[in-house]
């Protein structure tokens, strides 16, 4: 009910109680404030890696001194996060259908996934053959690998909490939304690892 | 204003459902309601206060800084304080007044410009105001435990690393930065949320007003530039903390490294800082000259190239360095484009005066005051986009000057013409003009005279942050005129700021519209309601009440007894879907106690951050804990039209 004639592009008399009341990504808010946290995130991988890039041109030799990160645990990592797009895709199917047994399935392989890639990260960290301290290539590979770790916990304990709502808790669309939401924060927090994974591991190799 | 005047708004609501919707939408009362709020105006309201008061205090410190440098040999100071007063004139100025308080202003006007009732994310923006706050007290209580920082505002390396930095006062530099960025980054999120989702029902992105347009530009560069900071300073402090050598020659570090990574903010900054006066200069501009501002694309469109041609010039602050030609000769290129965007929009507003009537109220003054001083300002910064000007008046006066015609002519004029511009619309009471007028001149003749002669000054080779200087360098004469402009500013200040204080007691009644402005802002009543609009208004022009032969169309059917708010379409601005709105909450007190004993904690041993970590896990736990689905409460079916909003 409009009290005037409403302007042509707004349908006039339009009654806003009609609208529904929840929506899946672009139409929520909460998908905005992913983008905005990614963006955020993103310049400071990105300054990051930056960085990386100048001290690595900076110096004679790379890494300054010792070896490089053992390779495989770091391509273990690099095949599990890229694998576990396959259900995270399916999770955010499912959740857009507000198909809840399923969402419910796909939302537990998810987040055990996680859980193996913060176990796997753990033995990343005891085999990069620095510590933060030895010199300035010891210092920047921590950093990378400490920012994205700390996207994997924060993903970590997103997804657990909200697939443990799945099964206490009545399941409203804003919360299938959510799961989508959480389902596109991971794609990212995988496709940021791609660059450092060929930064941590594969830039000592090439390196001169 | 007057219950009569309330019920005779476009978007008022019949009185019955105004008690409701006032009931929603209200504050708890006392000590417990002024923790908890997430009102946006009272959040913005306390920002651009608290801003204020950081202007007064890096005003004072530099008016010791003027005191000391009035005559030659002088020993009012010493130099170890001397140090101290210009780094907190500097990092007071640039992050706890300029940023905070463009941020406040958008806060609190973006969304009655947009036509919504509130923000996006309320519960961030108190968050974001209470570390904000909680980074300024830091920094000025280390100051007055003479632990305040002394390496000056950009606090470069290896003055400031673990060799030369003794003590905490790096540290306590370093850290303040973390507070306020994450203070400006949320206020960010949420403004730049609100703009694309939450404008009124036909305000299209071409139809947004020039304000709005200048505070989505610099929300992103707020995103964009800020973590290049973090990550500057976070090395810094980690180097001085737990061993790190990213700054550090010896192990393979690199002290450029930290210059990079702060003009890849600082540059930037100037414009976060001064983009949105821009947008204050349009909107005041078409009022006073009762014309729309000449060339909207044009203005939208420079504002846009000189948020994307910021992030080109960072390396112009590091000619001094040693560059290789060609990057001399890019960023020398780069820093002179960008007057281009610039000089655009002052011929746009010059147009827009020049086609108008203009009405010389004092919010006019501080634009035709903006436009002489930004000019001066923008023409010394062409000056030293060139190498060899640059390289021969770097870190003098000269640099000082500009910089201060820059900041101050192009951030700090808007303000104070914005501020007493809606002033009115925030308090319900106008300001007194006479006292507008003797405060605009007494800056502004002030501002001159303190600073024009430190052009002549860097010239003549007067270095930036000298203690004081022998009377045989012929610098006093200039330097106590310059001592004597900034006391007239300071008195300007003062009557400003006085205007403000008696005119918000005893000033007279605004009324809705007291300018006989366009933007919905004016259509709400004076001050606004805490849910902004009664009814929701539709937009059909740029200029909703200057056109339409003075009705301004709304909508009805948000709920009165849940907080709601509506969402439209990003480009079009259709009505979308209704959206729940948070309610007070101390969960955002809370985390941010949390997060600022985390940073603090960690200057002293960086095991603080393990442990804090887990009291601000669970704060935001708490926070994000979910709660009845706002479907729900207002009884929406949960089952939409399937595939409708996928």
């Amino acid at each position: 009910m409009s009290r005037r004639p409403a302007a042509a592009a707004v349908p006039a008399g339009q009654d806003l109680s009609l609208l529904p009341a929840a929506g899946f990504s672009a139409h929520g808010l909460w998908y905005w404030a992913g983008l905005a946290f990614m963006l955020m995130e993103g310049s400071a991988f990105a300054l990051a890696c930056a960085a990386y890039v100048y001290l690595m041109n900076s110096a004679d030799q790379w890494p300054l001194e010792g070896r490089a990160p053992a390779l495989s645990w770091g391509t273990a990592q690099t095949v599990l996060l890229l694998g576990s797009l396959v259900p995270t895709w399916f999770l955010a199917r499912a959740a857009l259908r507000r198909d809840l047994k399923a969402t419910q399935g796909w939302g537990v392989l998810v987040a055990a996934l996680n859980a193996l890639a913060l176990v796997i990260r753990a033995v990343e960290f005891l085999h990069l053959n620095t510590r933060w301290d030895s010199d300035a290539y010891g210092s920047i590979t921590w950093t990378l690998i400490l920012l994205h770790t700390v996207h994997l916990i924060t993903d970590f304990v997103d997804t657990f909490f909200l697939t443990v709502f799945l099964f206490t808790h009545p399941v409203p669309t804003e919360r299938f939304s959510d799961v989508q939401d959480d389902a596109l924060y991971w794609a990212y927090v995988v496709f940021t690892w791609l660059p450092l994974y060929l930064l941590i591991y594969w830039a000592p190799r090439w390196a001169p | 204003m007057s219950a009569a005047d309330a019920s005779a708004l476009p978007t008022a609501l019949p009185a019955e459902e105004d008690v409701r919707l006032t009931r929603t939408w209200a504050t708890p009362p006392g000590f417990w309601g002024w923790l908890t709020t997430v009102d946006q105006k009272q959040i913005a309201r306390r920002y651009v206060v608290t801003g204020l008061v950081f202007f007064a205090l890096a005003g004072l410190l530099a008016a010791a800084m003027r005191a000391q440098l009035s005559r030659p040999d002088n020993h009012l100071l010493s130099p170890d304080r001397y140090n101290q007063i210009f780094t907190m004139h500097g990092s007071t100025m640039m992050f706890l007044f300029a940023v905070p308080i463009m941020e406040g202003m958008g806060l609190y006007l973006v969304p009655l410009m947009i036509g919504a009732r509130t923000m996006a994310f309320p519960r961030l923006n108190a968050m974001s105001y209470w570390m904000y706050l909680a980074g300024g007290i830091f920094l000025w209580t280390a100051f007055i435990l003479n632990v305040g920082p002394d390496i000056g505002w950009f606090g470069y390396v290896p003055l400031s690393g673990p060799e030369y930095g003794i003590g905490k006062r790096a540290d306590v530099w370093a850290q303040m930065i973390t507070f306020t960025e994450v203070a400006a980054m949320a206020a960010a999120a949420s403004t730049a949320t609100s703009i694309f989702k939450m404008r009124a029902p036909g305000m299209t992105l071409a139809r947004m007003p020039i304000f709005v347009w200048a505070m989505l530009t610099t929300a992103f560069m707020i995103m964009l530039a800020m973590p290049a900071v973090m990550l500057a300073s976070s090395f810094l402090i980690s180097d001085r903390l737990i061993g790190t050598h990213f700054y550090n020659y010896a192990e393979g570090g690199s002290v450029l490294l930290f210059q990079h990574l702060f003009w890849f903010f600082g540059h930037p900054e100037v414009y976060i800082i001064f983009i949105p006066g821009l947008g204050m200069v349009s909107e005041i501009t078409q009022t006073f000259c009762r014309r729309p501002v000449f060339g909207y694309p044009a203005v939208v469109l420079s504002m846009l190239a000189t948020g994307f041609l910021a992030f080109g010039l960072w390396v112009h602050h590091m000619f001094a360095t040693g560059l290789p030609h060609m990057g001399d000769s890019f960023y020398t290129a780069a820093s002179m484009t960008i007057a281009i965007p610039s000089g655009v929009q002052i011929f746009c507003w010059l147009a827009t005066m020049w086609d108008g009537k203009p009405r010389l109220a004092p919010p006019m003054l501080w634009v035709i005051g903006f436009v002489i001083t930004f000019v001066l300002g923008g023409l010394s910064g062409v000056m030293l986009a060139s190498v060899p000007l640059d390289t021969q008046v770097h870190d003098t006066y000269f640099v000082v000057a500009h910089f201060h015609y820059v900041l101050i002519g192009g951030a700090v004029f808007p303000l104070l013409g914005g501020i007493y511009y809606w002033f009115p619309k925030a308090t319900g009471r106008m300001l007194n003009e006479a006292a507008g007028k003797w405060s605009f001149w007494l800056v502004f003749l002030g501002f001159h005279t303190a600073f024009f002669p430190m052009h002549i000054l860097g010239l003549w080779g007067m270095p930036r942050r000298v203690w004081t200087y022998p009377a045989d360098m012929g610098w006093g004469a200039l330097n106590l005129t310059s001592t004597i402009g900034a006391y007239i500013l300071a008195a300007g200040v003062l009557v400003y700021v006085l205007n403000l204080i008696v005119s918000y007691r005893r000033g007279a009644p605004a009324g809705p519209n007291p300018w006989g402005a366009s933007g919905l802002e004016w259509a709400a009543a004076s001050p606004p309601p805490s849910y902004n609009f009664g009814l929701t208004p539709v937009v059909e022009s740029r200029h909703p009440l200057w056109t339409g032969g003075g009705r301004l169309p709304t909508l009805t059917g948000l709920s009165l007894d849940h907080r709601e708010v509506l969402l439209t379409t990003v480009t079009d601005a259709r009505p979308d879907l209704r959206h729940g709105s948070p309610s007070p909450s101390i969960w955002p007190l809370l985390t941010a106690v949390a997060v600022s004993a985390l940073f603090i904690g960690s200057i002293f041993d960086e095991w603080w951050i393990v442990w804090l970590s887990i009291p601000f896990a669970l704060a935001v736990l708490g926070w994000f804990w979910p709660r009845k689905s706002h479907g729900k409460k207002v009884g929406a079916p949960d089952e939409t039209p399937p595939g409708a909003l996928a």
